[in-house]
């Protein structure tokens, strides 16, 4: 990767507000307008799926019909007209390729702009990669190499043609079909998304990545992740996002299911960089994401998010430490600028003995947002010895804007130790004038402390991903500097 | 018949009861509609998400006790601040006992709700505070709709009151079970001072639910200090509903302590309408057995400049469930805000359980904010430590607690109401050291 200086940020400081904006020209299918039954059936034909696949969609339709959108979360907006949405969105069929050369030129352009080459400088990342546009899997690469050991990475609509046992095994199992208002929805539409199996004791060679991006208006998209990691096992996987500026709030509401065997590892990393919307907060993604991982005994699972994108979040990857000694982390840092509004955080369900869980939330606020962090820390009656460590801190930079904490803590197990903290500050004035003495310009000296502010975060990111998260958050508060 | 319909039917015989040709009685009236649209809390409300209220309801409660109960000084003299001067004001199921009180109307009131809300006197305090900064929750309005007796206490600018009032609630048990509701008003005036011990006792283990609503008023320069001692019958439930109102540079500090009765809710919200205002609120929770003590607290920081402090210790045994509920709020205007929240427990039983809930919404950026919540247990080497210097583990198990929940100690500036807090600490931890060691 290419060193990274000062003066491409200064650069990129001064493009343009949201770079991955553009709209891409494919030829592409999509259904009409609205969601019944029948939508529900002919997205399962559509994917040539199998009889018990197309049953699971259409409970969970009938569960969804009868939920109703949550209203708890501290965010604000107009709801999403469920009839109003196209439910399936494909780049044209295409016959199966085998080199990156055959695939069309304009979505490789498209890739090339997102900043994903899927070919040589990817290879020496190593980092293999499964491209996800409007709701369908695209590309996959280094397929090959994962299958010498036996690792399987696909979009989860193969899958389910060419493993079905293993999707039927897990799927829906962390995150059931009646867990929550968007995850039925999810269940009930999801189009494509990716599966993932790493087979006991295989330590992934490399970082898997998922990109994901809305292409077609209208349109919103429902991708479905399931991470499985057997005995012993190790992951890393990354997950990116964009989606082109347009007036309309699209929809975006994905389920990620993680589940950790026994001595297995997840790292899941996300750079969630949605169309936020304009200035006047008008347009803009909204992302109602539920991510959720379950750790057997002596297994970790470590979220980290990057949030820098979309209108509305509301999204908390949780962890259910379900075995004993299990670990749980969650790193995460939400931008909010302008009106975009963010309601994130996570849960961490002890329930095996010994089971730890460390949360590190960083919210910065800027402009007229909101940003919420509401986390559960539960210790269950049988959890002996349970141990979690909180720590929210948001930043306010302007009087705009708001930082609020919802943290709820039920502990039921006199052997816990939980620690909760909290704080709220504005960037230094002394922080600021430390920096301008020795040369540093106020613009400047304001990424140089938001980054130290999210430093225990960003470390924790694979690097790839660093720089690039490193680089969104400075033009995410581009401007809000009063 | 549920409670509720009882309580709205009995609307008209309560209306025979009071003055119904006033300003006041608007209100009531108003309140009662409210109540009558909410119902009860139940459990989906995210206010009362850990605390049900279901069991306490279910009781028959006598809303109007008809007989005039009398006690002897002798048997209640231990739930008095005794050994000091103070002013009284005793109810007993809810009607005033002149015997037991001693009021005053020299330079300042100290006297009754009943007799303020209508000799014409006390109509110009009563317009301008009467049910002002009393929410409309479901709780708050049904005390307001049947308000009618409670204390009322009215200081005039630069009075500095020589001795605490006590404000005692006995509940003699002549019926099967009681419902209280007591209604206090609070007015301290500029750069007056004062110090209040409020206190709610059952002497029998008949079922008693007590929903008092206090409305306390600081001005400018004020300083008060309010001392909330929650020791009752297991068989008793509180819902304390205490709004606090501050002007420039006043001080409030409120200390509850929760060692007995069924279940407490304490409702403690503050709203600072000045600069420079100090909010304080301190708690002491030590329960067992079922019982449940849940601390909901709101502070509004309105105006900049301020500061508040909070700082709540728990330590919860057998299967006793601790709440703990707090909200900062800091709007835009108050910048340079310091408010800081703590918030320690510790579960001694593995059947206890605590839900916390410390809670910060922040719209200014110039603001020093912090909360901080703990569950865990007392330190095991200092534990070891005293017992290799030949202190008992019970003794140094109780010593530590006692160390632990000090830091609220500190801050109650009666001397008086102080030991009677450490004795009743001991007491609670099962040992009989004198802590002042």
């Amino acid at each position: 990767m290419s060193k990274y200086t000062e003066e491409q940020l200064e650069q990129e400081l001064k493009t343009q507000e949201y770079k991955y904006g553009f709209y891409t020209d494919i030829e592409s299918e999509t259904f009409a307008k609205g969601l019944n039954e029948e939508v529900v059936i002919a997205i399962s034909k559509k994917k040539n799926e199998p009889q018990w696949m197309t049953d699971w969609r259409l409970e969970a339709f009938r569960v969804w019909k009868k939920m109703e959108e949550p209203e708890w979360a501290n965010v604000q907006y107009e709801k999403p007209k469920f009839q109003d949405i196209a439910y399936y969105s494909a780049p044209k069929e295409k016959p199966k390729l085998n080199s990156l050369d055959e695939v069309d030129p304009e979505l490789l352009d498209t890739f090339k702009r997102l900043g994903i080459s899927l070919d040589e400088q990817k290879k020496l990342a190593n980092v293999a990669v499964d491209i996800v546009m409007d709701s369908v899997s695209v590309a996959t690469t280094f397929k090959k190499t994962l299958g010498e050991k036996g690792i399987i990475f696909m979009p989860i609509s193969e899958a389910i043609q060419e493993h079905p046992e293993l999707v039927r095994k897990y799927l829906g199992t962390v995150v059931p079909t009646t867990d929550n208002f968007y995850a039925a929805l999810n269940s009930a539409v999801f189009s494509d998304g990716s599966f993932c199996y790493i087979p006991k004791g295989v330590r992934c060679p490399m970082e898997l990545s998922t990109y994901f991006r809305i292409n077609e208006g209208g349109t919103g998209q429902f991708e479905r992740t399931l991470v499985v990691a057997d005995k012993g096992s190790y992951v890393s996987y990354l997950e990116g996002c964009t989606a082109p500026s347009r007036d309309e709030n699209q929809l975006h509401a994905a389920v990620v299911e993680l589940i950790a065997m026994d001595d297995a590892e997840i790292k899941y990393s996300t750079v969630q960089n949605w169309y936020p919307g304009n200035k006047e907060g008008k347009g803009g993604v909204y992302n109602f994401v539920t991510k959720r991982g379950l750790c057997e005994n002596n297994a970790k699972i470590s979220w980290t998010q990057v949030e820098t994108g979309s209108a509305v979040t509301w999204k908390y990857p949780s962890c259910i430490l379900k075995g004993n000694n299990s670990v749980g982390e969650f790193y995460s840092i939400a931008v909010t600028n302008n009106y975009q509004q963010a309601d994130t955080g996570t849960k961490m369900i002890h329930l095996g003995k010994n089971t730890k869980s460390t949360i590190i939330s960083k919210g910065i606020s800027a402009g007229s947002s909101q940003n919420s962090y509401r986390g559960l820390v539960q210790i269950g009656a049988r959890a002996e010895n349970a141990r979690n460590f909180s720590q929210c801190d948001s930043l306010l930079m302007g009087n705009l804007c708001g930082a609020h904490t919802f943290p709820y803590i039920e502990v039921k197990n006199k052997t816990a130790q939980v620690e909760h903290e909290a704080t709220t500050s504005k960037i230094g004035e002394e922080q600021l004038f430390y920096c301008n003495q020795r040369g540093i310009d106020t613009e400047k000296a304001i990424a140089l402390i938001v980054n130290g502010f999210s430093k225990e975060v960003l470390n924790k990111l694979p690097m790839e991903f660093a720089v690039e998260a490193q680089k969104l958050l400075e033009i995410s508060l581009e401007g809000s500097v009063g | 018949m549920e409670l509720k319909d009882k309580l709205v039917s009995s609307y008209v015989a309560f209306e025979n009861r009071v003055e119904t040709d006033s300003e006041v009685h608007e209100i009531r009236s108003k309140a009662l509609q409210n109540f009558e649209a909410l119902g009860f809390p139940t459990k989906k409300l995210e206010a009362w998400k850990y605390t049900s209220l279901n069991a306490v309801l279910k009781q028959d409660y006598s809303l109007f006790p008809n007989k005039e109960n009398n006690i002897q000084l002798a048997d209640v003299k231990k739930y008095f601040i005794h050994d000091i001067d103070a002013y009284k004001l005793v109810f007993i199921d809810g009607k005033y006992s002149s015997f037991l009180s001693e009021t005053t109307h020299d330079t300042f009131d100290v006297c009754l709700m009943s007799s303020a809300l209508v000799k014409p006197k006390y109509k110009a305090v009563i317009e301008n505070y009467f049910d002002k900064i009393a929410t409309k929750d479901n709780l708050t309005s049904l005390n307001t709709a049947f308000a009618s007796e409670g204390a009322y206490i009215h200081i005039p600018k630069n009075v500095e009151v020589e001795k605490p009032i006590q404000i005692i609630n006995f509940t003699t048990g002549s019926e099967a079970a009681t419902l209280l509701q007591p209604r206090n008003l609070i007015v301290v005036e500029q750069n007056a001072h004062v110090q209040i011990i409020e206190r709610n006792q059952s002497l029998t283990s008949n079922p008693v639910l007590t929903n008092s609503v206090t409305e306390v008023f600081a001005a400018k320069d004020a300083t008060v200090d309010i001392y909330k001692i929650q020791n009752d019958d297991e068989n008793a439930s509180l819902v304390d509903n205490s709004y606090i109102e501050q002007k420039s540079k006043s001080i409030v500090s409120v200390h509850t302590f929760s060692f007995g009765g069924n279940i407490t809710r304490n409702n403690l919200n503050f709203f600072q309408r000045g600069e420079h205002i100090d909010s304080i609120l301190k708690g002491i929770t030590i329960i067992e057995g079922k019982q449940h003590v849940d601390h909901h607290t709101l502070v509004h920081h309105i105006a900049p400049n301020c500061e508040s402090h909070q700082d709540y210790k728990g330590i919860f045994d057998e299967r006793a469930t601790g709440v703990f509920n707090g909200k900062v709020i800091v709007e835009k205007e108050a910048q340079k805000t310091n408010a800081y929240q703590k918030n320690n427990n510790i579960l001694v039983s593995d059947k206890a359980t605590i839900n916390a809930k410390p809670q910060l919404e922040i719209f200014a950026d110039d603001v020093k904010c912090s909360h901080g919540c703990t569950i865990g247990q007392l330190d095991e080497d200092a534990l070891f430590y005293m017992q290799q210097r030949g202190i008992p583990k019970k003794e140094g198990k109780a010593l530590l607690m006692y160390a632990f929940a000090n830091t609220v100690l500190e801050s109650v500036k009666i001397p008086e109401v102080k030991q009677r807090i450490t004795k009743l600490i001991a007491k609670k931890l099962g040992v009989d050291i004198g802590f002042d060691l």
